[in-house]
């Protein structure tokens, strides 16, 4: 079932190496350029939400406000306060934008998966994926780079040595943790129906067919894709989870200390993941750069599928920050342990026995009713057990009460 | 070089570039920028009165139990991903296995549950 990027097969020689360069460079453009419209598009986006103009002064539409907002910022003196811990905070921005940086490499923007293509195309004498890299533990890539992602808010915030940054990054570590947990078991269901753990097998599992119900998101049944954004959205601590950086309570959250450029890589590293992550949902569940070929040059059209899906996705992202409020923090808890991880916990052994149910020729109306029975069984015992635990502990803590006034 | 590492090649050159890119816009930024430090400006922030104790204080122990239950089910997912790989080659075996490891992961957020642990207040 694996199979690795072509490119490497024949050994390395100066065209592979200018091929991986390029490959590099496009990646870099792909995601700086996609940064700067996604900051503009989200900006525009939120002030019609609002009915504002937003901005509109810097080139056409306000289409160049980013670059104004960085030349602005790089041109603003750097200040770090007195009580902090000197390596730790010039190290944090560099922990933040490189993951953000990597986690891209592991996305397929184009490529034809039907017919004898696979996904590859033909650049000078070389057949290559059209993704910067295809690592042979995939999704996992994703996962690894998420957490050290997560290294880079905490250290900012506690390197600071100031009360507002320690609060946000404290918050911000422990909600990411908790819904990376939730982030990883929606994925293994992704993994158990692709076979494989590269980005390129599965989107190549969902494209052979040329056809939307080959889509993960419906061969995992949508449990998975809807945990999945979810998740997604609270490790973007992008709203309505943004508590690293809730501006009513934590100022600027676990940044609050820094300025200058410093600031500004967190905030390109933030609209990065943004872009990134939607970027990965749309491979895992939406079958990458997969859809119809139109006339003309047929390569460009599986760009253009991957542009619109990605598209969509940051749209739904600035739509649910316009509209949605805030979550209490112990809701997002709530939301991530009682909710998230038992569901997806459960759809994973449910996808498991569709799935050998296929393998083995079961009957496809028994084994999914049974298994709705066996879940529904679950939750009521879950649920009981937690009521219980609930009245006890009420009991008691009247019990505790009665001491006291006594 | 073997196989597997090539195709981490392009990653570590990737990360690499994106590290000197960084730098790069860090180093820019010092030459041209103005740097009139003075004590005001080097305090932290505190809703503008004057920071109160040290900004490296302790925080809520409850923060710590949820990563020590997230190591959990990070653990979980080192035996899990494997598993979903091979599955083929498992098949009823591997399905009753993982429903037995999943139900003993289940018991340990029930307890925790039970206890309290999970509620933030």
């Amino acid at each position: 079932m694996f199979a690795a990027d072509p490119l490497f097969s024949t050994g390395i020689d100066f065209g592979v190496v200018l091929i991986a360069l390029a490959k590099s460079i496009i990646g870099f453009l792909f995601v700086l350029i996609g940064v700067i419209f996604m900051i503009w598009f989200e900006r525009k986006l939120i002030a019609d939400f609002q009915n504002r103009i937003g901005p509109n002064r810097a080139g056409p539409w306000g289409m160049l406000q980013t670059l104004a907002d960085g030349i602005k910022l790089i041109f603003k003196e750097d200040l770090r306060p007195d009580g902090s811990d000197s390596l730790v905070f010039r190290l944090a921005p560099y922990l933040s934008v490189v993951p953000a940086f990597l986690t891209f490499t592991i996305v397929p923007i184009g490529g034809i998966f039907t017919g004898a293509h696979q996904g590859t195309v033909h650049l000078f004498g070389h057949d290559t994926f059209l993704q910067v890299a295809d690592p042979p533990i995939g999704v996992l890539f994703l996962l690894a780079m998420s957490s050290i992602g997560i290294y880079g808010a905490m250290l900012a915030g506690w390197a600071s040595g100031s009360k507002y940054p320690l609060l946000g990054s404290v918050r911000a570590s422990a909600s990411m943790i908790s819904y990376e947990a939730a982030l990883g078991l929606s994925v293994v269901s992704v993994v158990l129906m692709s076979g494989s753990l590269t980005t390129h097998d599965i989107v190549a599992a969902q494209a052979s067919g040329g056809s939307i119900l080959d889509w993960n998101i419906v061969v995992t049944a949508f449990v998975p894709f809807v945990v999945f954004c979810i998740a997604a959205t609270a490790e973007l601590n992008r709203p309505p989870f943004d508590f690293a950086e809730a501006e009513q309570e934590l100022v600027g959250g676990f940044h609050t200390e820094y300025s200058s450029m410093r600031f500004g890589m967190f905030y390109l590293a933030e609209f990065m993941n943004t872009i990134t992550m939607s970027a990965i949902i749309v491979t895992l569940f939406l079958g990458g750069p997969s859809g119809p070929i139109g006339p003309g040059p047929d390569q460009v059209w599986p760009f253009f599928w991957f542009l619109l899906k990605l598209l969509v996705f940051l749209a739904a992202f600035v739509w649910v920050r316009g509209t949605v409020p805030r979550y209490r923090y112990d809701q997002l808890m709530d939301l991530g342990w009682k909710r998230l991880i038992p569901i997806s916990l459960m759809w994973l052994l449910f996808i498991a026995g569709i799935r050998i149910g296929r393998d083995q020729n079961w009957s496809p109306v028994l084994v999914p009713l049974a298994a709705i029975g066996l879940g529904a069984l679950t939750v009521g015992l879950l649920a009981g057990s937690m009521r219980t635990a609930a009245i006890r502990r009420e009991q008691s803590d009247e019990d505790d009460l009665g001491e006291v006034s006594a | 070089m073997s196989d597997f590492l090539q195709a981490y090649l392009t990653v570590a050159v990737f990360g690499g570039t994106a590290g000197l890119l960084i730098a790069g816009v860090l180093g820019l930024g010092r030459l041209i920028r103005p740097s009139r430090p003075n004590p005001d400006k080097l305090t932290t922030y505190e809703s503008g009165v004057d920071p109160v104790g040290s900004g490296f204080s302790q925080s809520q122990v409850r923060y710590y139990i949820f990563a020590l239950l997230f190591v959990l089910f990070d653990v979980e997912a080192v035996f899990i991903f494997p598993w979903a790989v091979g599955l083929e080659t498992y098949s009823y075996f591997g399905l009753v296995e993982m429903g037995i490891f999943v139900f003993i992961l289940v018991l340990g957020l029930v307890y925790a549950w039970r206890k309290g642990v999970l509620r933030w207040v």
